[in-house]
């Protein structure tokens, strides 16, 4: 008797959370409605299937429950009855399958005027690329994949060389306009997902996907990586803001063209010893950093983070937090430098400043470190070297109290937490394996080691 | 289909008859103490894949509250999880345990028609258990690929266990499929060629023929994560490129070129749709036994339940890609095996319908075993509904890769089994062991077990539903998400570790009914079925005594009119008691 009273209780409060429950999909953002009006049908069918089987066995349980001198009745099968529920049961797979495959034939047939965008995945960092004024993109192979070339662009194919290369994670789309997306991995499986389109497809490498959809309400919608690809997994995020055609033919106007990347010169340090006289004010003359100051070290730090934290600096993703003290000093520094020229005019004097270790000023137990240290390594190295294809600056024989006060400023959302600072996101997610000031004296005590 | 002699003759009884404890108990070719070799081990290492689950749990719940979990260890935990509790758990109890015990007693036979082979199943099997346990204790740890090991990130730097634990993996795998294909040829052949005079196979127990099928599935689904491992193994120690295309990880080109990655994800879900049914088969006729007997009613439709054990069986190797949906593999694929999905809702349907049938007009008794089987009903329906969800291909697009996944396959694969497991282990124990079990621990068992584990997964569709994607170390901050999804997170861990707790309440039952249980009537359910009908209980070794018993009914006279019992064992004579039924009668 418990059980039937407790069936049919679990019957109406599953029905009741099913009303009740906040956690149900996110608002559409894109023409996928069939999608949800195909859930909606499938809620209904298997619904009706749910309560009436449910109830119908705990009527029997009350019903048919051991009562003294009881006897079953003796019934081997009723083909009449069955028939019946087999035709029913048809029908009822029917009703939800048929505008499955209905939608599904919308999925698979891209619109033909729908415009590509390509969205590339690696471990564990999403870019774009935008096939330029000529509508077509140009030849990629994994094989030529390298630093300097994050895209394996062929540098000889004319319809590469207007191709818009976006290498941070965030794209634009334009809102009304169907788009496909065009899927490529360069490394493991990764699946492109954004809750509000309702669609989602993986990256496979060695092959191209894709997905489409209509994008019908502006705003930022994230992207997340929805295929286990390593063990940094769950950090691998990105955004697609949907925008008005103006503002995203702007922005786009405003994305460097392959051709374009190829063209800016490379950085001359002469020219950059002049501007970095600013610098050295607080980071010293030879970029070995000045703890009085809070100026870290700078001199062997790569030149593509370099690169990558002035230009946060300038556009505010870093250094605009109001507990960030330091980043609001070094915000406007940065703002001196006035295009990419002149920062890398002054990265390249940088490159040639002496890179003597930092005197380690923090200590802690290095066992510990070396043990948490092993989850940093799968980014910035075995040797703190950092690996410029995963954006994993260098931490070994920087400054050590520099680094400490970084991992707090992550884990406290001091840094990391502008929608546009996606590595510093990433390193926020990362930062809170540590678990006590300790633990960070552990972690940069073994860095110090290396 | 007739039986066959092998089992009846008379010296076939002293034939292997143990000497010594290390021959009874150890080295043991009664297929009972196998049984009970395969049970054992798969319920120890099963707990080791609850702790893990736990652990897990504790992360998603309380997130960065631990320092012993990371991201690195996190993900060895969910693989590990998975690939135990599916495969070494879930497969070897089933097949390894129950079908041990279960087919040589419920089909009439003395034993196993290879008893040697079915001992060498066992060791081989605690083989590829050791390796996988070895796997935790190596350097870098055991793999933290997931437990679906796609390429080329199981075998590439930026995964777990890159270094030793995958190898070690796929050697476990592989020797798990020796073990397993040397028990299942003998299981196959034993119903097929050692049943007792009479037995047809119409007559047989469900519960055989779920073993029987989900046998056969096996035998020709392994085969195919055989291949799969062995050519990870290659690509990995050799260099080859079976599935690794050319690639640029983390900056460095590792030098494959030309290989597909969707090849892997093909040949593992060929192997991996059919293990669903693997274990869900026998589950399926364990709990058509169960219910049948303690409703003291025939089972309802018994042709049709075993022709849908059948029919799932054969339509389960044509719906694999259903896994693989936003694969990236041709789309157009989808309409195929959405539709094939779909239809295996009709069998699958039919079977609950029968299974409720079967309480209609009975003499419900809730005993601990019925409450299991009658709480599996339920989760099974839930986690069947869900699946119409994610088998329609379309539907599948927002849902795959998210918490609704999950929830989904623990419901129907997890918590369902698991519900018969516990069923099966109190319906049997008696039988097992000879002793009667503690009934009031055992329905503790049953309440908190069933209403924790629903706690645990009815909510977390709903966070699929919201888009929270299966298989992240930590959310962070998200726009989309609802903040209290990490509440409910709390919640579900909550539960989920009140349910691993609860689970002493079985052990407690169990140290207690061997120490202390009352002595059990042979056959205290009052059951139809052979195993019942032994001399001696616990069973001795060749079961039978000196003469083999003789079948003359289905499994399934209880309640039959005109008869004073309301129970006609299979071994009954007609003359002795009306046949209910005559199915199968005309080919004796």
């Amino acid at each position: 008797m418990p059980l039937a009273v407790v069936l049919i209780l679990l019957v109406v409060g599953s029905l009741i959370f099913h009303v009740v429950s906040p956690w149900t999909f996110t608002p559409l953002a894109s023409n996928w409605a069939m999608i949800d009006f195909t859930i909606d049908i499938t809620f209904w069918v298997t619904g009706a299937v749910f309560v009436a089987v449910n109830l119908f066995m705990a009527y029997c349980i009350i019903k048919f429950r051991h009562k003294k001198d009881a006897r079953a009745t003796y019934e081997p099968e009723n083909k009449k009855l069955e028939t019946w529920l087999t035709v029913m049961t048809a029908v009822g797979v029917a009703a939800m399958l048929t505008p499955g495959l209905f939608v599904w034939a919308n999925f698979v047939n891209v619109p033909e005027d729908a415009h590509e965008v390509e969205a590339v995945g690696q471990q564990w960092h999403w870019s774009y690329r935008y096939p330029g004024e000529d509508g077509k993109f140009g030849e990629v192979d994994a094989e030529r994949i390298s630093v300097d070339n994050p895209f394996g662009m062929d540098p000889d194919d004319p319809n590469g060389q207007d191709d818009v290369l976006v290498k941070h994670p965030e794209a634009r789309i334009p809102i009304d306009r169907p788009v496909k997306f065009l899927l490529r991995s360069k490394d493991v499986l990764h699946d492109f997902a954004i809750a509000q389109f309702r669609v989602k497809m993986d990256l496979v490498p060695g092959m191209e996907t894709f997905l489409w959809l209509t994008p019908n309400k502006l705003g930022r919608f994230e992207v997340l990586c929805e295929e286990l690809c390593g063990m940094a997994h769950h950090t691998m995020r990105g955004a697609v803001i949907v925008a008005e055609q103006d503002d995203f033919d702007a922005w786009l106007d405003a994305q460097p063209t392959y051709a374009e990347i190829n063209a800016i010169p490379a950085g001359n340090a002469t020219v950059g010893a002049a501007q970095y006289t600013v610098c050295a004010a607080c980071h010293g003359a030879q970029g070995a950093g000045l703890a009085a100051l809070n100026a870290p070290k700078i001199a062997g730090q790569s030149a593509w983070y370099l690169r990558t934290q002035l230009n946060n600096y300038k556009s505010g993703a870093r250094g605009a937090h109001p507990e960030d003290t330091f980043g609001k000093q070094m915000a406007p520094m940065a703002a001196t430098l006035v295009d990419d020229a002149a920062i890398n005019n002054v990265i390249a004097h940088i490159q040639t400043l002496p890179d003597n270790p930092s005197p380690a000023t923090i200590e802690g137990d290095v066992d510990n470190g070396a043990r948490l240290y092993r989850v940093c390594a799968y980014c910035h190295g075995g040797q703190g070297q950092g690996v410029q294809a995963l954006n994993a600056p260098r931490a070994a024989g920087m400054t050590d109290w520099y680094l400490a006060r970084q991992l707090e400023n992550f884990q406290d959302g001091i840094r990391g937490a502008h929608p546009m600072d996606f590595y510093g996101f990433q390193m926020g997610l990362m930062a809170n394996v540590l678990h006590s000031e300790q633990d960070i004296k552990d972690i940069v005590a073994y860095i110090n080691t290396l | 289909m007739g039986y066959v002699a092998i089992a009846d003759r008379d010296h076939e009884v002293e034939h292997h008859d143990p000497q010594t404890f290390i021959t009874k108990y150890i080295w043991s070719q009664d297929h009972k103490v196998i049984a009970i070799q395969y049970g054992l081990t798969a319920i120890f290492v099963g707990l080791i894949a609850l702790g893990l689950s736990a652990m897990m749990r504790l992360q998603l719940g309380f997130p960065d509250s631990f320092s012993f979990i990371n991201p690195e260890n996190y993900y060895q935990f969910v693989t590990m999880h998975g690939m135990i509790m599916v495969i070494y758990l879930l497969t070897a109890l089933f097949l390894g345990g129950f079908g041990n015990y279960l087919i040589p007693l419920m089909v009439g036979s003395r034993d196993m028609v290879f008893p040697f082979l079915n001992m060498l199943s066992y060791w081989v099997y605690l083989v590829s258990v050791i390796i996988l346990l070895i796997s935790f204790f190596v350097p870098g740890g055991s793999t933290g690929a997931g437990w679906t090991l796609y390429p080329p990130q199981a075998i590439l730097p930026g995964t777990p266990g890159v270094e030793w634990g995958i190898l070690l993996m796929l050697a476990s795998l592989g020797v798990f499929i020796i073990a397993f294909t040397m028990g299942g040829l003998n299981y196959v052949t034993t119903v097929l060629q050692a049943r007792c005079r009479g037995m047809t196979l119409m007559r047989m127990p469900l519960s055989v023929w779920g073993i029987f099928i989900a046998t056969i599935l096996g035998l020709l689904a392994f085969p195919a994560l055989l291949v799969s491992a062995i050519m990870m193994l290659l690509d990995k120690t050799m260099a080859t490129s079976f599935f690794m295309p050319a690639i640029s990880s983390m900056g460095v080109d590792p030098g494959h070129t030309g290989g597909s990655p969707i090849l892997f994800q093909h040949l593992f879900w060929f192997f991996g749709h059919p293990e669903v049914y693997i274990v869900a088969l026998p589950a399926f006729g364990i709990v058509s036994d169960l219910l049948s007997t303690h409703a003291r009613k025939n089972i309802f439709g018994y042709r049709m339940m075993v022709w849908a054990i059948i029919a799932i069986g054969g339509l389960s190797f044509v719906v694999w890609a259903h896994h693989m949906y936003v694969s990236g593999m041709n789309p157009y694929f989808g309409f195929f095996f959405a539709t094939t999905t779909l239809i295996i809702a009709v069998p699958t349907a039919l079977k609950v319908y029968n299974w409720v049938f079967t309480l209609w007009e009975g003499n419900i008794h809730l005993r601990v075993p019925m409450l299991f089987a009658i709480g599996f009903v339920f989760t099974f329906i839930h986690g069947g509904l869900t699946g119409l969800f994610l088998g329609n291909v379309t539907i599948d697009l927002p849902l795959s890769d998210t918490y609704f996944v999950v929830a989904h396959f623990h419901m129907v694969m997890g918590v369902s089994p698991v519900l018969v497991v516990f069923g099966a282990i109190y319906h049997w124990w008696p039988k097992i062991t000879g002793r009667m079990y503690s009934e009031k621990l055992g329905k503790w068992h049953f309440w908190m077990t069933f209403l924790g584990t629903y706690s645990i997964y009815l909510p977390m569709h709903y966070l699929g539903f919201a888009g929270v994607p299966r298989r992240y170390f930590a959310m962070g901050n998200t726009d989309f998400m609802p903040a209290s999804a990490q509440d409910l997170n709390a919640f579900i861990t909550m539960a989920a570790l009140f349910v691993a707790v609860t689970q002493i309440l079985f052990f407690v039952n169990v140290i207690w009914s061997l120490r202390k249980g009352p002595k059990a009537d042979p056959n205290p359910w009052d059951a139809t079925t052979l195993e019942w009908q032994t001399p001696d209980t616990p069973p001795k070794h060749g079961n039978w005594g000196h003469e083999l018993p003789e079948c003359h009914r289905w499994a399934y006279d209880y309640s039959v009119p005109g008869y004073k019992d309301d129970f006609i064992p299979q071994n009954v004579p007609a003359e002795d008691a009306p046949v209910g039924r005559q199915h199968g009668v005309e080919e004796h």
